[in-house]
This record gives structure tokens, C-alpha cells and sequence, in this order.
């Protein structure tokens, strides 16, 4: 990337961003890269789908002597995935749910309306995308137990239905809409709430698939208040379950465990490459703006 | 009226913790008070003076601080190296964007579970390639030197696909007339990035290097999944420590130490803006 040929300045193609021939290494470069990041999701794959004995064999085999699905096959008939996968599957779409709602809601409000303590609000909303998880866990814990919700799923989606990042994300969004809407639904007696559920709302699809993506996956993939919430198997989500398994008495049955993770990596590597450019844009706008 | 059900969720789940964390850091209490909160006493800075004074804390510290040293100039490294190059193709851009950013998307301990096996010292995949060139390769996470820094590599390539994303866009907004007029002026690849690109990239590497710092200063899943906290606790981190007090029912303990660590996340923060806002100023 530093190396420069003195090549003439070839004419700006396409997007006007490009202004010198790109050499050919860098493709190879960037595509020797793309394989050293992706060989481990690769490894993971085969080896699950190799017989426990194999998948410890020194040397290792490059590709599976023997196909089995025998592993699969004791993560979802001995252990108990099908909960685990349903649990995590709950928990991420009631919190995803939560966020669409209550963010856009409070996101509206911020960028359109006038309150009091409006600018403090939005304040120390986003101040608090600053504070760690492992801050709140202790008093959180105390709370959930207090009102009962230790070891429910419940317990795992309440702390997490109306976080910063939501708000944020809607604010930027719903400010670039034009306030000509709102005042024309105004002068026609709507109110607040029908302004922002037939107006804001429906024009807010690309923030909500943004918004949406992101808060699954980030549920999907969190573990540290599951692992604290959850105290008995049938309550468990996949990480937790991946991560009790993985440095209880099944840490050396790999095989197992490369399964388990495949089961938890697979869904959302398929969710992500079908939606990328809802997130690659998510990044954007909040990263950068 | 909009904003009341995101306000009250908020206050119970987010703002109100926040507080009680603080309060409790300043008390006495464990586990078997929950039932009985009249137990509790207020016990001013004890448990702070016990953290600073605890060896196993002042380690996990270290550990900590170790991890951020390492993690951060690393992870934004390869993610500006890689952003820089993919802005310099014309085709398949999109593609080496998504390839990079796959492991962004997936969960930590799914990924800790692989990289073990990956590490592993007779038949991981490490180790076997070292083979090939005749180096007996070490027991990666088996050593008190290497556990760490392995730890780190692997959290290297699960994060920068982020930053090199952020890096992408923040390159995209350097005029290409700049770059132009540099090179029509003579100068060669290395200047141009050096005079050019990375001071016109700053407040993207501010940012970045922020918002890496946050994620490196609460280490936890690699560790619980791939070391344990081990071998001798040199993998072990403040949120592990603050976990593992939790879990021995020491609640006002744990609270004072996940306060130490936001106090250094507010600090981190303070710091990088601060000594970048002032090479700005200083231009």
C-alpha cells in the first residue's frame, strides 16, 4: 500500500475515487489476507464434521476420512441445543423488538419535538454507551432477583430492551426527515402518537433494518448477563451453554465443542451476509457522523 | 409522552444500576443480604484501600492494561493497513469489506472455543504449520508470556474488521486533489501516507482508537473460555476479577472494582482526546 509504481495518472473511472491503476499484488495481498481471516471458520467447520478420534489426530487431516454428523447429532438428541438455540433465539428477537419500539419512540421525540430536559436527556443517554457492562451487572443482578427474574428469560431481555445505541442511531435518522410532514399532519389534528406511528414510522424502514440487525446479532452473540442471570441448563443461551461446556467436563471432546460453536456462528454468518449493507451502513452513519 | 417508556426502562435498568454500583462499592454487602438489606453497613473507602492493596488486583491491573497496550496499536494497525489497501482497488471492494468484517459479526466465545483448538500444542493448526519449517512451536496458552499476547491476536483479528469499516469511510472523505497535488509535487507512497493521509484521517483514528480502547479495557469471554483466568492468573482481567468476586457473593467488592474500571474507561477516553486534540492544535 506504499510501494508506488510512477505510473501515468490513468483517467478517474467510475466513482471518481480511484485516480491511479491499481497493481495487481494487492490483489493477491488483500486476497492472501481474506484466507488467513476466514481459515478459521473454515477449520471449524471441517473438523466438526470429523469423528472425535480424528479431530485429534496428530498430524491433522485436511479434509474429514471419514464425513460424520455424529457430533451434531449428540449436540441436538444427548445435550439439550434445541433449548439452548430456542432460549437464545427468544431472548434476541424480544430484545431486537424492544429496541425498534422504544428507541424510535424516544429517538423521535429528541430529534422533532421540544421538552424540557430534552438536551440532558440525550446527554446522558449517550453518555451511558460509555459505561461498561460489568459496571451495572452486581445491582442489576440484585434487582432481577428482588422482582423475581433471576433464571427467567425475562430476566435476560428487560436490561436490554431500550439501549443508547438505538437512540442514537434514530435520532440521526428521524432529524433528516423534513418537519414539513409533522407540521402538515399537525395542522390536520394529529397527535404525537399518530404523527409518529403513521407518519415517522413507515418512513424510518431503512434506521429500523439497521437498527434491527445490529441489536440481534449483538444480543445473539452477548454473554456475560445470560451467563450471570441464567442458573439452571434449561434456562441457558447458546454462548453460555458453549462456554460452560467448553471449561467444564466436555472440554476436551472437540469435536463437540466445534459443533456447538458452528451452531452458534453458522446462524448469524448467514443473517449477515443476506443483510451486510444494512450494516456496513449502520457503521457508517453512527461511526463517522 | 414519546419518550416516557424508553425513560422508565432506562432509569430502572441502566441509570438506576449505575448509581446502586456506586453506593454499593461503598458498603459491606454480600450475597446473604439480599434478603436482609438491614445488614448492610456502610464501610466508606474499605474496599477501595483492600483493592489497591490486593495483590491478585493489582495483577489482574497489569493484565489489563497489557491488553490495551498490546490490543489497540495492533488492532489499528492491520484494520488501517487492510482499509488502505482495499481503497486503493477498483474492483471486488465490497467483497474484501464483508470477507474482512466476517468475524466482527460472531460470538466471542464461539470463536475462543476455535481459536483453542487452533492453539492447541500437538495437532493444532499453529503449531502444525510451524512444523512445516521445522519449529517446534510452544504450548500457546499453556505459558505465562504467551497466553496473553496469543489472547490478544486472536481478539486482534476478531475486532479491527470494525475499525477498518470506520477507517474506509474516513478515507473516502480525503479529497482526491490533495493526494494529487502531493504526488505531483513528488512525493513518494510512504510520504503521501505519512504527510497526507494519516493527518487528514485523525479524528477517524481518534475515534477508532477510543472506541478499541473500550472494548480492550473490559477483556473477559477469551479469557473464561480459552485460559480460565490461567495459567497463575496471567490471562486474568478487571471484569474477570470483578465476576469471579461476584460469584464468591462479594457484591460490594465486585462493585468497587467495576468502578475502578469505568473511572479508567472515563480516563482512557479523556486522555485520547486530549493528546490528540492537542497534536491538532499544535499544527
Amino acid at each position: 500500500m506504499t510501494v508506488l509504481e510512477k505510473t501515468p495518472k490513468a483517467p478517474a473511472s467510475r466513482e471518481g475515487g480511484e485516480w491511479r491503476r491499481t497493481p495487481k499484488w494487492l490483489y493477491a495481498v488483500l486476497g492472501g489476507g481474506l484466507v488467513l481471516v476466514v481459515l478459521p471458520f473454515l477449520w471449524m467447520l471441517v473438523s466438526s464434521i470429523k469423528p472425535e478420534a480424528e479431530v485429534r489426530a496428530v498430524p491433522p487431516t485436511w479434509w474429514p476420512e471419514t464425513l460424520t454428523l455424529e457430533n451434531y447429532d449428540t449436540l441436538f438428541t444427548k445435550l439439550d441445543f434445541p433449548t439452548y438455540f430456542m432460549n437464545s433465539a427468544i431472548v434476541a428477537l424480544a430484545v431486537t423488538a424492544g429496541n425498534m419500539v422504544f428507541c424510535s419512540m424516544l429517538g423521535y421525540a429528541l430529534a422533532k419535538l421540544d421538552f424540557p430536559g430534552k438536551r440532558a436527556l440525550f446527554g446522558i443517554v449517550l453518555g451511558t454507551l460509555m459505561i461498561p457492562g460489568v459496571v451495572t451487572f452486581v445491582p442489576l443482578f440484585v434487582l432481577t432477583t428482588k422482582i423475581g427474574l433471576s433464571n427467567t428469560l425475562l430476566g435476560m431481555i428487560l436490561p436490554f430492551v431500550a439501549g443508547p445505541f438505538g437512540v442514537f442511531l434514530m435520532r440521526q435518522f428521524i432529524q433528516s426527515l423534513p418537519d414539513e410532514l409533522i407540521q402538515a399532519a399537525r395542522i390536520d389534528g394529529a397527535g404525537e402518537l399518530r404523527i409518529f406511528f403513521s407518519v415517522i414510522l413507515p418512513l424510518c424502514g431503512p434506521a429500523l433494518a439497521t437498527l434491527g440487525i445490529l441489536t440481534f446479532l449483538t444480543s445473539w452473540n452477548n454473554f456475560l448477563w445470560p451467563l450471570v442471570v441464567a442458573q439452571t441448563e434449561d434456562k441457558y443461551t447458546l454462548p453460555v451453554a458453549l462456554a460452560l461446556y467448553a471449561v467444564g467436563q466436555n472440554a476436551t471432546q472437540y469435536g463437540l465443542l466445534l459443533a456447538g460453536s458452528v451452531v452458534v456462528v453458522l446462524p448469524v454468518l448467514v443473517i449477515f451476509l443476506v443483510l451486510q449493507r444494512h450494516i456496513m451502513q449502520g457503521i457508517a452513519m453512527t461511526g463517522i457522523k | 409522552m414519546l419518550a416516557l417508556p424508553f425513560v422508565l426502562l432506562f432509569v430502572v435498568f441502566s441509570l438506576g444500576p449505575v448509581l446502586a454500583s456506586l453506593g454499593m462499592s461503598f458498603t459491606d454487602m454480600r450475597r446473604t443480604d439480599i434478603r436482609n438489606p438491614f445488614a448492610v453497613e456502610p464501610v466508606g473507602l474499605d474496599n477501595y484501600v483492600s483493592l489497591v492493596q490486593d495483590p491478585l488486583f493489582r495483577k489482574v491491573t497489569l493484565n489489563t492494561l497489557l491488553y490495551l497496550l498490546l490490543g489497540v496499536p495492533l488492532t489499528m494497525a492491520v484494520a488501517l493497513a487492510v482499509a488502505v489497501g482495499i481503497n486503493r482497488i477498483e474492483r471486488f471492494r465490497g467483497f474484501f469489506r464483508v470477507g474482512y468484517y466476517l468475524p466482527v459479526v460472531t460470538s466471542i466465545v464461539a470463536v475462543s472455543v476455535v481459536w483453542k483448538f487452533l492453539y492447541r500444542d500437538n495437532g493444532g493448526l499453529f503449531n502444525t504449520v510451524l512444523g512445516w519449517v521445522g519449529i517446534d512451536g510452544p504450548g500457546w496458552l499453556d505459558s505465562t508470556t504467551l497466553s496473553l499476547p496469543s489472547l490478544v491476536l486472536m481478539a486482534v483479528w476478531r475486532n479491527f474488521g470494525t475499525l477498518m469499516v470506520i477507517f474506509l469511510a474516513g478515507l473516502q472523505t480525503i479529497p482526491q486533489e490533495v493526494a494529487e497535488a502531493a504526488e505531483v509535487d513528488g512525493a513518494s507512497g510512504w510520504s503521501r501516507f505519512r504527510h497526507v493521509t494519516l493527518p487528514m484521517l485523525r479524528p477517524t483514528l481518534l475515534f477508532g482508537a477510543v472506541i478499541t480502547g473500550l472494548g480492550y479495557l473490559q477483556f473477559f469471554e477469551e479469557a473464561f473460555v480459552m485460559t480460565k483466568g490461567g495459567p497463575l492468573d496471567s490471562t486474568r482481567s478487571v471484569t474477570y476479577f470483578t465476576f469471579d468476586q461476584f460469584g464468591f457473593g462479594n457484591y460490594g467488592y465486585a462493585a468497587a472494582a467495576s468502578y475502578l474500571l469505568f473511572l479508567a474507561v472515563v480516563l482512557l477516553t479523556w486522555v485520547q482526546f486530549r493528546w490528540l486534540g492537542e497534536r491538532e492544535a499544535a499544527k
